[in-house]
């Protein structure tokens, strides 16, 4: 299949405006400097200890990202549309996961099957009729997007829960200016480096009602064992906040606590990086030991905010997103600014047909897979792996969407043999409380491989420093 | 401060100053072992420096009877070791990176870098490994991250609670290595002062790099009362049992005047102090050297208990 891809730097052999300065730099710099500067990068990241362990991998435990020196660029104009798109989408599904633990006022329309929601497995009774602070569920929301042509992105998927890779979107600029410095100043690119005291604030804002006071924040992670670990201690970092594992905490008189050197204090907000089922093993999962027994009770009678809320999971399942479109026209009466990939739901018999008719030419999906695993890149897979996948996809149906290959954009990247286009998706992360902010920038992922579509970190992909460039 | 994160804290001081004594430790052994045999019927000196760092019944499970090369390894390299130079220095730097963010970019560098130069001496053949190499990269790390601890750090309770682990582990530690005197100590009155006896001081003193300082402090002749008035009770040398009491009640002190309530550690160590400052050398002989130094870690122990229950399990009060 010849497909014709969007090249972000070159347009009809021109190069495009936002990359007009990087050209030179590109062409000027020698192969032997371009070296240099990766091994400096690398030695940077390693001893900094940005490191990435892949589950049920083995191997090393502090492995690097790999990071492609070349940036990916964003004119002003493009990227206010990006971002006002990408608002109103974090607008439109916390007004969803209010309006489904509360009347289900979008069921009631008819606008999304109730099964979808009331059976998702995401969907947590548990909080079922509760309103958190301020109306937020999703307070950082990950919205992943591709590129196609000039003005033609699309949303891949939401990430309502817990977005990781914030860390790369701070740090990959942090070593960019510390090895090209002079990029930074022929270029005026928007910093992104206040993201931390965004969230902070956006943490604060959304503290429960019984808290008279500055807000104490924390952020629980499930401890250093966990491949996000490093970014959960770096957002602890910059916030100024204790990065709590469950075990320090507990509850008591309808509060949370934290164990201090100077004895208990009360915490107001948790930014928890552990999943729902791990919250409360006396609510959730009774076997486990990352979460702080009691903890769901202190939530519901609103002594602590959960960020993001238990529940916010059944915004961002797959079999959900083809309705965020309807949802924005729905709550918000607006027209969505930024596009669904067209989207087949193997759990409809019309669309299994289709699907199972054209599997060569599609990319399927679990509806709860993430990090690249279990899906079928059809163009790029055997005879042989397609078979296989059809008969899963036959055995239950429901747990398959379908999209069509979409012709990702490419950015130069250096690799071996030079500079090379190679395929990239970006993340940028939407922070929702009292006001709704994004940071001008995002997390770029660039698969490696040539021709692979396939940007997970997981699947051997890199990421790059993303540019806004001011006005 | 996090119990938890004080705790991380307290321990990649106490991993670290471990890490050095094991390294010294090998070098007290191999000085000694430089000896002429000192007859029949005597432990060997191998097998005392085993019975002081408290691993003799590990290695001896493992290996056998002590011979050098593998009380090396096992000292050094082995991770069946709780003790090892090399599981030391893993454990400091993994609970760095649990409270990486309590560390300056300084210190964890100095941890870091500790740890994967340890790796790579872990790949290099043992015949390329010089015992004396090795003690001396153990001691150069240590002293990195020391002064990147001294240079950079906030003095604020973290830095307390590392400084803590250091003189606590330093008092244990200084104490067990003068033990290893005890357990090479020979069985009869009249060696007492001999030629071996004064050579085993003398090798204490250099595993302690004090031998110089020891001479600048006392002059002339060397014996086992001057070197255990300057390993007990000097407080001008820096690794004596008053040196380190005196620094842990000085953190302790801040510790308790930082957070306004004093503690049972703070006056337990201030009890300790008060004793040694009035001791005499005369009274520890008198007691028993062996038999002071086991009190004496008992002691320190008991400090450090204390410490654990007030401030690092966030369990009392």
């Amino acid at each position: 299949m010849a497909t014709e891809y969007f090249n972000e730097m070159y347009e009809g052999g021109a190069v495009r405006a936002p990359y007009a300065r990087l050209e030179d730099w590109m062409r000027s710099m020698p192969a032997e400097l371009r070296q240099m500067k990766q091994a400096e990068a690398e030695d940077l990241f390693r001893r900094i200890g940005i490191t990435f362990a892949v589950y049920g991998e083995g191997g090393d435990p502090d492995r690097l990202i790999p990071f492609d020196m070349f940036p990916r660029v964003f004119a002003q104009d493009e990227w206010r549309k990006l971002e006002r798109g990408i608002k109103q989408r974090a607008r439109a599904l916390n007004a969803f996961l209010v309006d489904v633990y509360g009347r289900g006022e979008i069921i009631k329309a008819g606008k999304i099957p109730s099964r979808l929601v009331y059976r998702n497995e995401a969907y947590e009774k548990a909080v079922s009729g509760f309103v958190p602070p301020r109306g937020v569920f999703s307070h950082i929301v990950g919205i992943d997007l591709v590129r196609t042509g000039p003005g033609d992105f699309f949303v891949l998927e939401d990430n309502c829960r817990t977005p990781s890779g914030v860390s790369y979107m701070l740090e990959n600029r942090e070593i960019m200016m510390r090895m090209f410095p002079a990029l930074f100043q022929n270029n005026r690119i928007e910093p992104v480096d206040n993201y931390s005291d965004l969230l902070r604030r956006t943490l604060a804002s959304v503290a429960p009602a019984k808290c008279d006071r500055d807000p104490t924040i924390v952020i629980l992670t499930p401890g250093h064992f966990n491949s996000a670990y490093y970014e959960h201690s770096f957002l602890a970092d910059l916030m100024g906040v204790e990065l709590v594992e469950g075990a320090d905490l507990f509850v008591e008189n309808g509060f949370v606590w934290m164990r201090t050197t100077e004895g208990p204090k009360k915490v107001d907000v948790i930014y928890r990086r552990i999943d729902d089922s791990f919250l409360d093993p006396l609510c959730f999962r009774p076997d486990s030991m990352l979460g702080v027994p009691g903890l769901m009770d202190v939530y519901r009678s609103g002594g602590v905010t959960i960020c993001s809320a238990p529940g916010a999971g059944v915004a961002d399942d797959k079999a959900v997103y083809t309705f965020v479109p309807e949802m924005v026209r729905f709550y918000l009466g607006e027209e969505p600014i930024l596009n669904n990939v067209p989207t087949w739901q193997c759990g409809k018999a019309d669309d299994l047909k289709y699907v199972q008719a054209n599997l060569k030419e599609l990319v399927v999906k679990e509806v709860h897979g993430s990090g690249g695993y279990g899906m079928l890149v059809g163009p790029k897979s055997t005879a042989e792996q397609i078979e296989h996948f059809a008969a899963r996809i036959a055995a239950d149906p429901g747990n398959y969407i379908a999209q069509p290959t979409l012709a990702l954009s490419t950015v130069p990247t250096f690799v071996e043999e030079g500079v090379a286009p190679r395929h990239v998706d970006l993340r940028p992360y939407c922070l929702v409380g009292e006001r709704i902010e994004l940071v001008p920038g995002g997390l770029t992922r660039v698969a490696l491989k040539d021709g692979s579509l396939v940007v997970n970190s997981s699947q051997g992909g890199g990421v790059k420093d993303t540019w806004v460039l001011a006005e | 401060m996090l119990s938890r994160t004080a705790d991380n804290l307290f321990w990649i001081a106490r991993y670290m100053e471990r890490a050095e004594t094991m390294a010294r430790l090998l070098e007290v052994g191999a000085r000694i072992a430089l000896l002429p045999s000192a007859g029949h019927g005597y432990r060997s000196e191998w097998d005392s420096l085993l019975q002081a760092s408290g691993t003799a019944a590990g290695f001896a499970k493992k290996y056998g009877d002590p011979v050098q090369r593998n009380i090396e390894s096992y000292l050094f390299f082995d991770h069946d070791n709780v003790s090892s130079v090399a599981t030391c220095i893993s454990r400091a730097r993994e609970n760095a990176r649990i409270v990486r963010t309590a560390l300056t970019t300084q210190v964890w560098d100095a941890l870091n870098t500790a740890f994967q130069e340890m790796r790579q001496l872990e790949r290099t053949p043992r015949s390329q490994l010089e015992l004396s190499r090795l003690t001396e990269w153990t001691m150069r790390h240590a002293a990195m991250v020391r002064g990147a601890i001294d240079a950079t750090l906030l003095r604020n309770d973290g830095w307390d609670f590392l400084g803590l682990g250091y003189k606590l582990e330093r008092a244990d530690n200084t104490a067990r290595l003068m033990d290893v005197k005890y357990y090479v100590l020979l069985p009869r009155a009249d060696y007492v002062g001999s030629g071996l006896d004064n050579y085993q001081w003398t090798t204490l003193l250099r595993a302690m790099s004090s031998h110089r300082a020891f001479h600048w402090a006392y002059g002339g002749e060397i014996t086992a009362g001057k070197i255990a008035h300057f390993l007990i009770l000097n407080p001008q040398c820096p690794r004596s049992l008053l040196t380190a009491i005196e620094g842990a009640t000085q953190h302790l002190d801040r510790l308790a005047k930082g957070y306004h309530t004093s503690t049972q550690a703070q006056s337990r160590s201030r009890a300790l102090l008060g004793e040694l400052s009035e001791m005499t050398v005369d009274d520890i002989f008198e007691e028993g050297l062996h038999e002071f130094l086991s009190r004496f870690i008992g002691d320190v122990g008991e400090v450090s208990q204390l410490v654990g229950e007030i401030y690092l399990s966030g369990v009392a009060r």
